[in-house]
């Protein structure tokens, strides 16, 4: 009942959006992106391509494809503790449309992705409208996600859950050199939200190393809620600094924030140069802990770091080269990109239990992570 | 479920959007900053999304490893994470 009134106040504000649109809004731009990306730490390795389309079909539509390939070999804490090093690969595929009718852009997209024990499926709709002499930028989305979970080693088990996503976010012209954008997220889901492979240790003074492991229990349903605040300046002379604020909170007792605040200078008309730092910090699930104190202690128990309370901080460089092409040309102009961030997890409540030291006092967790992108992008 | 807060947030939140949307001085609302004077905010340095391809894959791999979603765009599902 209480979805469905949301829901219809979303599609009353879509009717009234295209009742009262005041400005003419504009398609994607046409280009297409070539990208190889590496992710490396914690005993992970994800590595593949990633190819993104976007053409233009007359004056309305804009169609879109991606295709994204994950290759990942994995030895991570969590698999060391409790299971082999495994591979796998992940395949995305994503095509979307957007429409420019009646001075208002909407966007529609399907995504789909497969691994050997995961298939996910979502759709979005997306509207925006420009108003305020263009100053102000409105836009809102819906998405709607099915998930299948399955187990490797057990072709009996398949679980299901379901996602719905709310977005509106609001992009403000504050002068001729400040942009500000207001963004707020809501996320439901529902149904089977564990991971299946990882485990939760509980004492056991009668085991060798004095503890075993069991596994996670999750609630089944998760509703959180994300607003963030970005800000654009740009400076005197061609370059611009930036910055985002975010704030979380989720009803499993997550809370977080990060900030980022970023640099870009241009050298010339053909290279630009972008350093940016990140600071991330979250307070652990309520039914989180490292080390319980007997078996089933609690209805639901995770040892999942990512539900565990740490921070970790961000450091980006990215550089950019920019070639114009002569306006005879099919091209309007290419870029070649290298970006890499270096990352590090530090851990609160989470310990590293291949080390060695008494049962719940072994060393906290802590790790690096490199994440490398290379890609060509072409407009046309 | 969504809470009462969230959909406290969510409907103020439609509501002040159409508000804004349908009020009257949309349509004759003077512009502080004028169409000729944004050579700055249209220069690619200023897009809050300048590379989507890299944006979406950068924001997919932080939100594999943090607790956090939402409000920074996002991509598929499935996360390789196990």
């Amino acid at each position: 009942m209480i979805k469905r009134s949301i829901i219809a106040f979303v599609l009353l504000e879509l009717l009234l959006v295209l009742a009262f649109s005041v400005r003419a809004a504009v398609l994607p731009q046409e280009r297409a992106d070539v990208m190889y990306h590496s992710y490396q730490g914690d005993g992970m390795d994800i590595k593949g391509p990633s190819i993104l389309l976007r053409k233009q079909i007359g004056n309305k539509f804009s169609v879109s494809g991606n295709y994204y390939v994950d290759m990942i070999s994995g030895a991570s804490i969590d698999v060391l503790a409790t299971a082999s090093p495994y591979e796998e690969e992940r395949t995305e595929h994503s095509v979307g449309v957007d429409f420019l009718h009646n001075k208002t852009l909407m966007n529609l997209n399907f995504t789909s992705s497969s691994e050997n024990d995961f298939e996910a499926r979502s759709v979005h709709f997306g509207i925006s409208q420009d108003f305020f002499g263009d100053l102000t930028t409105l836009s809102m989305g819906y998405s709607k996600g099915w998930d299948e979970v399955g187990k490797r080693g057990d072709e009996n088990f398949l679980e299901h859950a379901d996602r719905q996503q709310f977005q509106l976010g609001l992009t403000q012209v504050l002068t001729k050199s400040m942009i500000m954008g207001l963004t707020f997220e809501n996320i439901s889901d529902e149904g089977y939200l564990n991971n299946p492979y990882r485990a939760v240790r509980f004492a056991d003074p009668s085991s060798e190393r004095g503890f075993r492991f069991e596994t996670e229990v999750y609630p089944n349903t998760r509703t959180s809620n994300a607003a963030a605040i970005n800000l654009n300046y740009y400076l005197p002379y061609r370059a611009s600094i930036y910055g985002e604020a975010r704030i979380f909170s989720d009803t499993w007792g997550i809370d977080a924030n990060s900030v980022k605040l970023g640099y870009i200078h241009t050298f010339g008309d053909d290279w630009i140069l972008d350093f940016r730092v990140r600071h991330y910090q979250q307070d652990s699930a309520d039914f989180y802990q490292d080390l319980f104190a007997r078996s089933a202690e609690f209805n639901f128990r995770a040892r999942d770091k990512e539900m565990s309370t740490f921070t970790n901080l961000s450091i980006g460089l990215s550089v950019t080269y920019e070639y114009q092409f002569s306006q005879s040309s099919w091209f309007s102009k290419a870029t070649i990109n290298y970006e890499l961030d270096h990352l590090r997890f530090q851990y609160d409540d989470f310990r590293n239990v291949l080390a060695d030291g008494p049962v719940g006092e072994e060393p906290l967790f802590e790790f690096s992570a490199n994440v490398t992108r290379i890609f060509a992008s072409l407009w046309y | 479920m969504m809470n009462k807060l969230t959909i406290k947030t969510c409907m103020m939140s439609v509501l002040l959007a159409s508000v804004l949307m349908t009020s009257g001085c949309a349509s004759t609302f003077e512009p502080w900053v004028k169409p000729y004077e944004r050579d700055n905010l249209a220069d690619p340095i200023m897009a809050m999304n300048r590379n989507p391809v890299s944006f979406s894959y950068t924001m997919h791999a932080f939100q594999a490893r943090e607790g956090a979603r939402g409000a920074e765009g996002g991509a598929g599902g499935g996360c390789g994470c196990n």
